[in-house]
């Protein structure tokens, strides 16, 4: 793997004609009296790491659980792949669930299966694959997120918590999805290991050319693989971008965020330009 | 410019002398996998006898893990069947799938296969091991119980009211109207039964001595307890399980308070106490509920069927059930923390203790009912 990630590939460009895999306009959601989204708009390109910062309790999370389907929205639009949400029947909505793989904050496996069958757990919805390469493909997803294979046959309680987040984001590649949401996918993690699955998801990135969603309070991982960040707060997406962008901007949280005593320490180490200098 | 042709895997070969040459085309990913496991298995034979393949593929517009690892597993059976295997076309991004997904021989999973009888004995054994050690660690757990809740009598302060309350509320008040409801239903069907079995004899006002031996001995605790163990047996084993399931026990004990004295005893002091104020409720209703039926079938007026039931019955009748009561309210309650503390990290563990303890406590409650009954007559109470 590190091989392959010293190789440059080049990313496509932001440009204006790039296909947008979510669209959400206008959105409103609420919980009782409590607006948590009040009219927020956010694009999500094709291909794309979006990072998406926002303080505690801001509703990162809710954001991704209404994209989900999880919460239910006031109003809006919620587009994905470029279909209207609320326009698909329910197959149609099963169709483009397939499409995406998602990494829960606390990894989400099923506790009473294997690691194994929580990543044939997709595959067997899907019917048509044959036993042989099901198991095959559930090895091969877990030596690409850097699980030894003795881990194939363990219990998620067995897990370490690095393991466990491993484990959950090989099953939601489980099916080569084409868009992945990450929630928090370094927290919890040791410097060295959310280094390497920031590289991990950077390399999964090229070779499948995955679109990422990713929910993340960790610096590092804005810095060395997001293509854009947006950032949420008071219910509405104030800004996206770039780093040098987001660095760039006047607002007084984002000033807070990326220039407080964290932020500075990293934007000093690095220039802005060599920001993916893990690559 | 994308056409039909496009989606769907295409694969070509043709022999060029002593070499095959392979043109793989389309898209190449999970959604079609058993159309490419049958093309990559037809690479083999078409390859059969040519020194070499070239496998090109220039042509895939999309290639996935899924399609890479065919193409890889198939490159290799060639390779194994002494063909000398090569690529040539594919795109840096395939190449570096092609890569990552490169076939490699992973271990099958080991089912080991046994004799049946091995396994049927082996589970034998180890249900006996597990009852002796359920047995051993039930007393174990007894012993503690009764020193937490000892040293929590006797130093005022330790002693939790508040919990003790909440959970009486939960456990004992709380289940009035459903125990109230089945002992008078089950009080009534006892009495009709009796009066048309005893009508035949021209003995139906005894139905009363009946009812009144029956429910007040028996029927009243028994009821009340597999009740109970259903309802709140159940209800201990799932608070204490999900609690111990996230850490909440162990964090108690890091803090230096005893899960026995916090958790425990609360919750089985509070069976004690409700279980023998549930009994009487239980007992109360059935009566009633015979009282309702005599008086409809048998033309027994109230208040003859009260000078009937005071002469059927003794004081003693009316403690023989209420002694027990406290004893399985324990029981209950020991069998529903020990499997709660018992339970482990998965959903599943905690389903399997949920069940174990109804219907452990059920089965102890009957076989303890039985030993009293012995014990009972033996002292002529």
């Amino acid at each position: 793997m590190t091989d392959l990630a010293s190789q440059t590939i080049e990313k496509p460009q932001p440009s204006a004609a790039r296909e947008t895999v979510i669209r959400v306009r206008d959105l409103v959601v609420a919980f009782g009296q409590t607006l948590v989204m009040r009219g927020l708009d956010l694009d999500v390109y094709r291909g794309e790491v979006l990072g998406f910062v926002g303080g505690s309790g801001q509703g990162k999370s809710v954001l991704m659980r209404t994209i989900l389907g999880l919460v239910e929205k006031r109003s809006g639009l919620i587009e994905l792949f470029g279909q209207d949400r609320d326009r698909l029947s329910s197959a149609e909505r099963r169709r483009v669930e397939r499409r995406w793989g998602v990494l829960f904050q606390n990894g989400a496996l099923f506790s009473s299966l294997t690691v194994r069958q929580n990543i044939q757990m997709p595959m067997r919805e899907a019917r048509h694959i044959s036993a042989r390469l099901m198991d095959e493909l559930a090895m091969l997803k877990l030596e690409l997120v850097g699980l030894p294979a003795s881990a194939a046959d363990k219990f998620p309680a067995e897990l370490s918590g690095g393991m466990i987040k491993r484990a959950a984001l090989a099953r939601a590649l489980a099916l080569d999805p084409e868009l992945v949401f990450l929630d928090e996918p370094t927290s919890g993690l040791d410097p060295i290991g959310a280094a390497e699955f920031d590289e991990l998801i950077a390399t999964l990135q090229h070779t499948l050319g995955l679109t990422v969603f990713m929910v993340t309070h960790d610096l590092d991982s804005l810095y060395s693989i997001c293509d854009r960040i947006a950032a949420l707060a008071e219910g509405k997406v104030i800004a996206t971008g770039t780093m040098e962008e987001m660095l760039a901007c006047e607002h007084p949280w984002l000033q807070a965020y990326f220039h407080g005593v964290r932020g500075a320490r990293l934007a000093g180490a690095r220039k802005p330009n060599d920001m993916r200098g893990r690559e | 410019m994308a056409t039909d042709l496009d989606h769907t895997a295409r694969l070509s070969s043709r022999r060029e002398g002593e070499t095959a040459r392979f043109a793989l085309g389309g898209e190449w990913v999970l959604a079609d996998s058993a159309a490419l496991e049958k093309d990559a298995a037809g690479m083999a034979a078409a390859a059969r006898g040519s020194a070499r393949a070239i496998v090109d593929l220039a042509q895939i517009v999309r290639l996935d893990t899924a399609g890479a690892w065919v193409i890889g597993r198939a490159m290799d059976e060639l390779a194994r069947a002494g063909v000398v295997v090569s690529m040539e076309g594919a795109r840096p991004e395939h190449a570096i799938l092609l890569q990552e997904a490169k076939f490699r021989p992973f271990e099958a999973p080991s089912r080991c296969r046994r004799l049946l009888v091995i396994d049927i004995l082996a589970d034998l054994g180890s249900s006996v091991v597990s009852a002796a050690r359920d047995a051993y660690n039930g007393i174990g757990f007894l012993g503690e119980f009764v020193a937490a809740a000892g040293a929590a009598l006797l130093a005022a302060g330790r002693f939790r009211l508040t919990s003790l309350v909440y959970h009486m509320e939960s456990f004992g008040f709380r289940s009035l109207p459903i125990i109230a409801l089945i002992n008078l239903l089950v009080g009534a069907i006892v009495a009709q039964q009796g009066i048309f079995q005893l009508r035949r004899f021209g003995a139906g006002s005894y139905a009363v001595d009946l009812i009144g031996i029956l429910v007040l001995r028996e029927l009243g605790v028994l009821l009340t307890s597999i009740m109970i163990a259903g309802r709140s047996g159940s209800a201990i084993t799932a608070e204490l399980g999900s609690m111990k399931m996230r850490e909440e026990v162990d964090a108690l004990r890091v803090m230096g308070l005893s899960p026995i004295e916090v958790l425990v005893t609360p919750r089985i002091l509070a069976l004690v106490l409700s279980l023998p104020l549930l009994t009487f409720v239980a007992d109360m209703s059935a009566l009633f509920g015979g009282l309702l039926v005599c008086w409809v079938y048998e033309g027994i007026s109230p208040a003859g069927y009260l000078s009937l039931l005071q002469a059927a019955i003794g004081r003693n009748t009316f403690f023989v059930g209420l002694i027990k009561a406290p004893f399985m309210a324990l029981i209950i309650g020991l069998v529903a923390a020990m499997e709660g503390m018992a339970t482990r990290g998965s959903a599943e563990s905690l389903g399997r203790h949920v069940t174990a303890s109804v219907v452990k406590a059920i089965f102890m409650v009957i076989v303890v009912d039985g030993f009293f009954a012995i014990f009972f007559a033996a002292i002529k109470y």
